[in-house]
């Protein structure tokens, strides 16, 4: 593997490699000294062109721990905002050195772009392109699905996960459905009709408009941000109507299975598409997302960057 | 001083093979084995003579997008694509929506002489859609305008469409409708289906397509005016159509080379080259657009011939412009997805391609059959030689070809127009 662009690209076993290589580093990362020396004298970028914290912070968090030199690019005051084309950022990148790069772009496409065009030689890893998919984050889901409940697989096999919200504007659904079918889960999209895409037929998914069916059978609950501005858009008639049949609270949550997991990519809105209670319930792994987030992104530049090199302790 | 250009051993649409003789920019003799001592020889022995084709959608950017393409590069591919008519697009800067801008461009036409253009003019004030163009001055004026379209924008308001319609029946004009239901296509960046879910490009649904379609069908019919659908893309669309024609409606549609061979999967490369207005579509509507133009119910082949600069290429999908060229290679894709699978005689291309856009734009010196007496606008194909698509060597400003590296059949080996020898290939 050259570049991450789309889970498309990875195969299931590139995939359970990662997930293998990040509880590995996990292991690492929990104990006293949380830093590799793999990836010393590399020069990573954050290239974000679209705002995002968590996502920049996760993978400088990750580069750091393996020893790569981080240079963070962001919109805000660089050249982006002041209308500079990704053609001539990418080449700038290039004339820098750059050994990879970590695109976050509001376009679909933007990484392949990166990737394909000739504009950069080194790797380009896709956190998030417009609508389209956000491969790391579908790791990190995988990664912590298979956790909590993979006991005895290897993979997801025999596990049903409900993606539940704005499935067309959503690059974590997308990522996810291709992800977690690779690795065997059963996957249910549930969604008011205007937030599947016409199209939606052609995914190996099924496809629910009514959570409350749905909900009693499924081992996570995978719940999207909705933003304010779909409202506008018609998507649907206002923010109490969409919790009504949309949201996780209480009730829902006491109809899910013992075992079952809730989890969310972030940011949230709190009272909108996940209530407060549910958000910090015990079944809640929000946060546990974040953190295995940074080991699943070492594993992501791991893999990329460092080749066949062993993990190596520093001593 | 008469000039005499001789067209040797060229087979005529009808089949037979013969020799030409033009002079003074008329066609004065039909016959094996003509000889003249002063003609400049042209050799089409394996090759067939075609009327000069007449484009009906043209983007030649002049004025105010000079640096994508002029009046005088415009034609120069024209020619070189075996054109003898454009027909260009009144979405320049300013917008084409007064005699005075439509004299300019066909002025700009006729200083280069290549080929005639003929500008068309706009619908709406500015192309916004709400107040109608001075559409009676630019058909007075010395373009003689008698197409009229908002191309890049529809005219959306039913209303303004109707008003339009109704207007230009004064002078027999036509009013070619872009085809697109704006609140339908908000922010749309491709065909709306499996490919776009994949991807997640914003989808513009073929209904958008078909509904202006329809509706504009049926406020033709009322008030028995000419309609032109251009660029139609939906398998649907067609089914409209035929509809229509059917009904006797006065309605006629356009197809581009493009829509006639190329599919959303190139979408999948997030390329922009691939990106154009309407979009391409799916492999289904390809082969209704085929059949469609093979039965007529697709009247002509029209290019939206689109230059854009580089840097409007070179970037992200949802930020790049749409559109592409298609003057220089038309004919080939006509040649590649109608004549070679045996949907189209080439009779019936020169009608797809000359007679018939002439007709409906009633460009009275163009689209006449090939006979003694007729004015010689004659396009030269050999069909039996292929090339392979350059950007870097197309005759347009602009570089955007979707076909660069594509192997097409038929190489344009001469286009004459009034006579003259507006392009020739290099042997």
């Amino acid at each position: 593997m050259k570049h991450l662009l789309s889970i498309d690209d990875v195969s299931k076993a590139q995939a359970l490699s990662i997930l293998d290589t990040a509880a590995e580093l996990a292991r690492v990362s929990d104990g006293p000294m949380k830093k590799l020396p793999t990836l010393r004298g590399r020069t990573i970028v954050n290239l974000f062109a679209e705002d995002s914290t968590r996502t920049r912070i996760s993978f400088e968090a990750a580069a750091k721990r393996l020893s790569a030199d981080v240079i963070n690019f962001s919109a805000k005051g660089s050249s982006i905002s002041k209308g500079e084309s990704l053609k001539d950022t990418a080449q700038t990148l290039q004339a820098m050195g750059a050994d990879a790069v970590i695109i976050r772009h509001g376009a679909s496409g933007a990484a392949h772009r990166l990737a394909e065009s000739r504009w950069m030689t080194g790797a380009v890893i896709n956190a998030g392109d417009g609508t389209h998919e956000h491969p790391s984050q579908a790791l990190l889901d995988a990664y912590t699905i298979r956790k909590h409940l993979a006991h005895g697989t290897d993979d997801l096999t025999g596990l049903h996960i409900a993606i539940v919200g704005d499935i067309l504007h959503s690059r974590v659904a997308r990522s996810n459905v291709l992800l977690l079918t690779k690795l065997g889960a059963k996957v249910t999209l549930v969604a008011p009709p205007t937030l599947l895409p016409v199209g939606v037929e052609s995914w190996p998914v099924n496809i629910s408009y009514d959570f409350d069916t749905v909900i009693e059978h499924v081992d996570a609950v995978m719940m999207l941000r909705i933003q304010q501005e779909r409202m506008t858009e018609l998507y649907f008639p206002n923010a109490r109507e969409y919790s009504h049949y949309f949201g996780l609270n209480r009730d829902r949550l006491k109809m899910m299975k013992q075992t079952a997991l809730v989890m969310h990519p972030g940011p949230m809105n709190r009272g909108l598409e996940i209530t407060a209670d549910s958000a910090d319930s015990a079944r809640s792994v929000i946060v546990e997302q974040v953190t295995n987030g940074v080991s699943v992104r070492m594993a992501i530049l791991y893999m990329l960057l460092a080749g066949s090199q062993e993990i190596g302790v520093s001593s | 001083m008469t000039s005499e250009i001789l067209i040797q051993g060229g087979q005529l649409s009808d089949g037979s093979r013969s020799d030409l003789l033009v002079r003074d920019g008329i066609i004065v003799e039909i016959a094996p084995g003509i000889e003249s001592k002063i003609a400049t020889v042209v050799n089409a022995q394996e090759s067939i003579v075609l009327p000069g084709l007449v484009d009906l959608h043209t983007h030649l950017r002049e004025p105010g997008k000079e640096d994508s393409e002029t009046v005088q590069s415009g034609s120069r591919a024209g020619a070189k694509g075996g054109y003898v008519a454009l027909s260009a697009m009144a979405n320049t800067s300013p917008v084409a929506d007064t005699a005075g801008v439509v004299e300019q461009v066909f002025r700009l036409g006729k200083e280069t002489g290549l080929l005639d253009v003929f500008p068309i003019g706009a619908v709406t004030h500015n192309l916004e859609g709400t107040q109608l163009a001075e559409i009676g001055a630019m058909a007075d004026s010395a373009a003689q305008v008698r197409v009229f379209s908002d191309d890049g924008h529809c005219v959306f308001d039913p209303l303004v469409m109707r008003r339009a319609l109704e207007y230009v029946k004064k002078f027999d004009g036509v009013i070619a409708q872009h085809a697109q239901e704006p609140r339908l296509t908000l922010g749309s960046q491709m065909n709306e289906g499996a490919v776009s879910a994949q991807l997640g490009l914003k989808g513009w649904p073929a209904v958008a397509e078909e509904a202006i379609i329809a509706r504009d069908i049926l406020l033709a019919d009322h008030v028995q005016s000419r309609l032109h659908i251009c660029h139609v893309t939906t398998a649907g669309g067609v089914e409209i159509i035929r509809w229509a024609k059917a009904r006797g409606i006065q309605v006629t549609a356009e197809v581009t080379p493009h829509h006639l061979l190329l599919t959303e999967e190139l979408a999948k490369s997030y390329d922009p080259i691939y990106k154009v207005n309407p979009p391409l579509r799916t492999e289904k509507d390809v082969m209704a657009l085929r059949q469609a133009l093979a039965e007529g119910v697709i009247d002509i082949v029209a290019t939206d011939h689109a230059p854009h600069p580089a840097e409007t290429k070179e970037c992200e999908w949802q930020e790049a412009s749409f559109g592409m060229l298609g003057l220089e290679t038309a004919l080939s894709i006509v040649n590649q997805t109608m004549v070679l699978p045996g949907l189209l005689s080439w009779e019936q291309v020169a009608d797809r391609m000359s007679y018939a856009p002439a007709r409906i734009a009633r460009y009275s010196n163009h689209g006449q059959k090939i006979a003694v007496g007729a004015r010689a606008h004659l396009t030269v194909i050999n069909p039996t030689q292929s090339f392979k698509v350059d950007r870097d060597l197309v005759a347009s400003r602009s570089r955007n070809t979707p076909f660069h590296g594509i192997e097409l059949p038929g190489v344009v080996t001469a286009t004459l127009f009034n006579g003259q020898l507006s392009y020739q290939a290099v042997r």
